[in-house]
């Protein structure tokens, strides 16, 4: 038995089985799809156009990035899109009402997404509510407030404009590449709305991949019990996670508050779905255990890049919806099909 | 033998509505296996989930090593150097064996928020060594078999200097050359002065590995053994309060010759290779065979649950078409899986819905409402007659033992009017003395007409229940024999004829106990 025999036992697992696999298919999908497009339209592949599409894509992007954390804990949250206007709503009151410096703005939106997120957290793991009950609840709460809160300066529901502190527009909508990009193309500018969803991304796979939050987020999502029973305290750490997506849902309202130089009380309620759409294009497993950031990036991307083409195409809303519902019932029995080979 | 390590006194524990330990005690000694044995229900999981940090006690006091302590939580067991390895296996199979070990407690970078993934890998690999375990720290654990995940939670035990390891039922799903190395593994820690506690059912390991046995029944402590001197006959005796005489065969009364069920020439990819035979009303014939030797595979077949490729089913000498399990139950086949919690149960229900549960159509009146009434009066019935201990026909299933589970399973097809039934490992993971009772209950069944297919992989259970008895081996039937001339060795020749060692002569293992192989 006790040979000095090195060999290690590494079982084969095919890439077709592998976790790549998904994401490599997200990828080839975004592709087929941009290719589709840029056949059937002239003004699809046009940088303008492009740079849209990635604006488009930085709001969803970045509420999908906390969504897949939760996801991957086995968990879900309903509440992200709503979070997000109140935090957006927060911003704006704390701005334009009560004259705060733009910096105490932005803190004051993330803060009030990690909030939610936290008591999110505490009534799923301390009051034991399943996670579809307390984020639909806190779904409604959130939605309920922001529709309070944007009375507070006319006695009526309407939207907080930021037309005194213009810096706070272009906080996400200039580019500060600009004076360096600006002297070869002048029309050409990619806003920072794009860079800070790819910067929340990488803090994201940072966190997933490379500390304790991360090991935990896994290990819960892949067999809670056993975590448990490792002496991880599983309660304390599921709050985390959920407030942790509550970061994402302020700094998402910060970043929607700031392109649409306004907080919008009554938008919010179906971004939830998106979110949770492009985590689940982007390969993360509703069981459990298993997701990339970087496949919730490319979910996202083929959501937002779907919905820029067939809007292109002239294709009516309505039938975005219906694509964009196809689309996701396909990649998750692609996802099916490969489990089932293994 | 060491030190008293651990002593566990008068240890009282009360779930709702069972008292679960009264006055328990348990002793354990550095560098010795001390196997813990009882009934399904004796509280002996209990009593060591206590030990683990999981439950907390009502009353008594643990002295370890020479303290009283608390254990409050499983975290607090490991600092104090008590693990154990659950029933269940607890790995998370996403993470690598070493992101497995060091669950909890990863060592971390300058940061502390940042996990050192070099570390715990090259840790894990030397932990790995010194069990001269052969694998890989990077791997998923998803992708190791049972055993060598069993092992992971074994090394992942130690890796915390263990004094005390608890192993609850570690062998319940592994093959014989693999308890051969979990043995080894367990001797390896003994030498080194760790104290084992090992819970099984299986009553032939514990002479093999252990020093000393405490048995214990109805939550109470019954006495404390030397394993070296003591019989197993005794073990059993003093688990159930009695002394039952497991190894006498009762005499199988001689059957009917009508056939009700005829197989011919059952054909299904490699796993199934032209199988055919026969079953007589009021018969019990027992399938045998080493695991995987295609017995499951014929019940399922026959139950249309998988589709054949070839051959012919009659039933009372009637060709019969059978598709699907509904198909199976319009002839009236039972079959109860080997597997009842995945297959036969719906634990979240109640004893009584579980029994409809096959048989609605008898129980709904107009516009499909289900009449209460019937099914309780039904329930009631098969609870009285399987004498299934419950508290009532509303006790969810999920709250039963394993004995009564199954009853509640037999008592479903029983209602469903099923005349055929079909028993995959009707024993398995029942306690001794609901095993004698699910015996009784098929022989019952047997003598009121039934016909039986019992397929199960205990050679003495076979040998005691059937009539017949069959033997497969990588999915041919290799032999049948009649009740009077059946031996275990008999049975070993035929369940081990594999196709190229008929050619080569045969190779009969000496004196095999039970068929559980690969």
């Amino acid at each position: 038995m006790a040979t000095a025999e090195t060999t290690l036992v590494t079982p084969k697992r095919s890439i077709w089985q592998s976790s790549a696999a998904q994401k490599l298919l997200a990828f080839a999908a975004l592709i087929v799809i941009f290719l589709v497009f840029s056949f059937l339209s002239p003004y699809f592949a046009t940088p303008e156009n492009i740079v849209g599409i990635l604006l488009a894509t930085a709001v969803n992007g970045v509420l999908a990035l906390g969504v897949t954390f939760i996801i991957i804990t086995a968990g879900i949250d309903l509440s992200v899109g709503t979070v997000m206007t109140l935090s957006a709503v927060m911003t704006g009151l704390a701005i334009t009402i009560y004259g705060l410096p733009i910096p105490v703005g932005i803190v004051v939106g993330i803060l009030t997404g990690t909030t939610a997120g936290l008591i999110n957290g505490l009534v799923i793991s301390r009051m034991r509510i399943p996670p579809f009950i307390a984020t639909l609840g806190m779904m409604m709460i959130a939605r309920g407030l922001a529709l309070v809160l944007s009375t507070i300066e006319t006695g009526t529901v309407k939207p907080i404009y930021f037309n005194d502190t213009p810096e706070f527009r272009q906080l996400t909508m200039l580019s500060f590449l600009d004076p360096i990009i600006k002297p070869i193309a002048p029309t050409f500018s990619v806003p920072n709305a794009v860079f800070i969803m790819f910067g929340a991304a990488l803090v994201a796979a940072f966190i997933l991949g490379k500390t304790v939050l991360g090991r935990y987020t896994v290990a819960i999502g892949s067999n809670e019990e056993a975590t448990r029973l490792s002496g991880v305290n599983v309660a304390n750490w599921k709050t985390a996670v959920y407030a942790l997506g509550g970061v994402f849902s302020g700094l998402a309202g910060v970043m929607i508050a700031s392109r649409l130089n306004s907080a919008q009380p009554a938008l919010g309620v179906g971004y939830e779905l998106d979110a949770i759409a492009a985590v689940v294009i982007g390969g993360t497993s509703l069981s459990g255990g298993e997701g990339t950031i970087l496949g919730t990036i490319i979910g996202a991307f083929i959501i937002s890049t779907l919905t820029n083409g067939l809007r292109i195409m002239n294709v009516p809303q309505e039938w975005q919806f219906v694509v964009t519902g196809v689309i996701v019932i396909l990649a998750v029995y692609l996802d099916i099909l490969r489990r089932r080979r293994s | 033998m060491g030190d008293v390590v651990l002593k566990m006194e008068g240890i009282d524990k009360s779930f709702p509505g069972v008292r679960a330990l009264a006055n328990a005690q348990f002793e354990l000694r550095a560098g010795e296996v001390h196997a813990l044995v009882g009934e399904n229900g004796a509280g002996k999981s209990t009593l060591m989930k206590i030990l683990a940090g999981i439950y907390s006690k009502d009353t008594g006091t643990i002295l370890y090593q020479g303290q009283e302590v608390e254990i409050p939580s499983p975290r607090a067991a490991q600092h104090l150097g008590i693990s154990m390895i659950h029933q269940e296996l607890n790995l998370m199979p996403h993470l690598t064996l070493a992101q497995n070990v060091f669950v909890g407690r990863e060592p971390r970078q300058a940061l502390p928020f940042m996990l050192d993934e070099n570390k715990i890998n090259e840790q894990t690999r030397q932990l790995f060594e010194s069990m001269h375990l052969r694998l890989d720290p990077r791997t998923k654990a998803a992708d190791l078999t049972v055993a060598k995940q069993q092992m992971v939670e074994i090394a992942k035990a130690l890796s915390f200097n263990s004094q005390v390891l608890i192993m609850d039922e570690p062998t319940a799903a592994l093959t014989e050359s693999e308890i051969e190395e979990l043995f080894r593994i367990i001797r390896q820690f003994r030498d080194r002065g760790v104290g084992i506690v090992y819970i099984s059912h299986r009553l032939e390991e514990l002479k093999q590995i252990s020093d000393r046995i405490t048995v214990m029944r109805d939550g109470h402590y019954v006495d404390t053994v030397d394993a070296a001197t003591v019989t197993i006959d005794r073990i059993i005796s003093m688990m159930v309060g009695r002394t039952i005489f497991e190894s006498a065969p009762e005499v199988p009364e001689h059957p009917d010759d009508e056939i009700v069920l005829e197989a011919r020439n059952l054909n299904r990819g490699t796993a199934i290779k032209d199988v055919s035979f026969t079953l007589k009303r009021g018969e019990i014939l027992g399938f045998a065979g080493l695991m995987g030797a295609g017995r499951t595979e014929v019940a399922r077949a026959i139950f249309g649950a998988d589709p054949l490729d070839s051959g012919e089913i009659y039933i009372n000498g009637k060709k019969a078409d059978i598709a699907s399990p509904r198909d199976a139950v319009r002839y009236g086949i039972g079959y109860l899986s080997e597997d009842r919690k995945r297959y036969g149960l719906a634990l979240g229900l109640d004893v009584e819905a579980n029994i409809a549960l096959a048989s609605f159509r008898q129980f709904t009146g107009m516009l499909g409402v289900v009449n209460d009434g019937k099914t309780a009066k039904t329930a009631h019935r098969y609870v009285d007659a399987l004498s299934i201990k419950t508290p009532g026909i509303e006790q969810r299933v999920r709250n039963l033992s394993g004995g009564n589970q199954q009853k509640v399973v037999i008592g479903k097809w029983l209602t469903a009017d099923t005349d055929i039934l079909i028993f995959d490992e009707p024993t398995r993971g029942i306690d001794v003395g609901a095993k004698s009772e699910i015996y009784k209950l098929l022989n019952e069944l047997a003598h009121q007409g039934k016909s039986i297919i019992m397929i199960s992989s205990e050679l003495p259970e076979i040998l005691r229940m059937s009539h017949r008895i069959v033997v497969m081996c990588e999915g041919r039937i290799t032999g049948e024999l009649a009740a009077g001339e059946a031996t275990q060795e008999g049975i070993m020749r035929f369940a081990t004829q594999r196709s190229v060692m008929l050619a080569m002569g045969e190779d009969v293992p000496s004196n095999g106990q039970t068929a559980e192989q690969g």
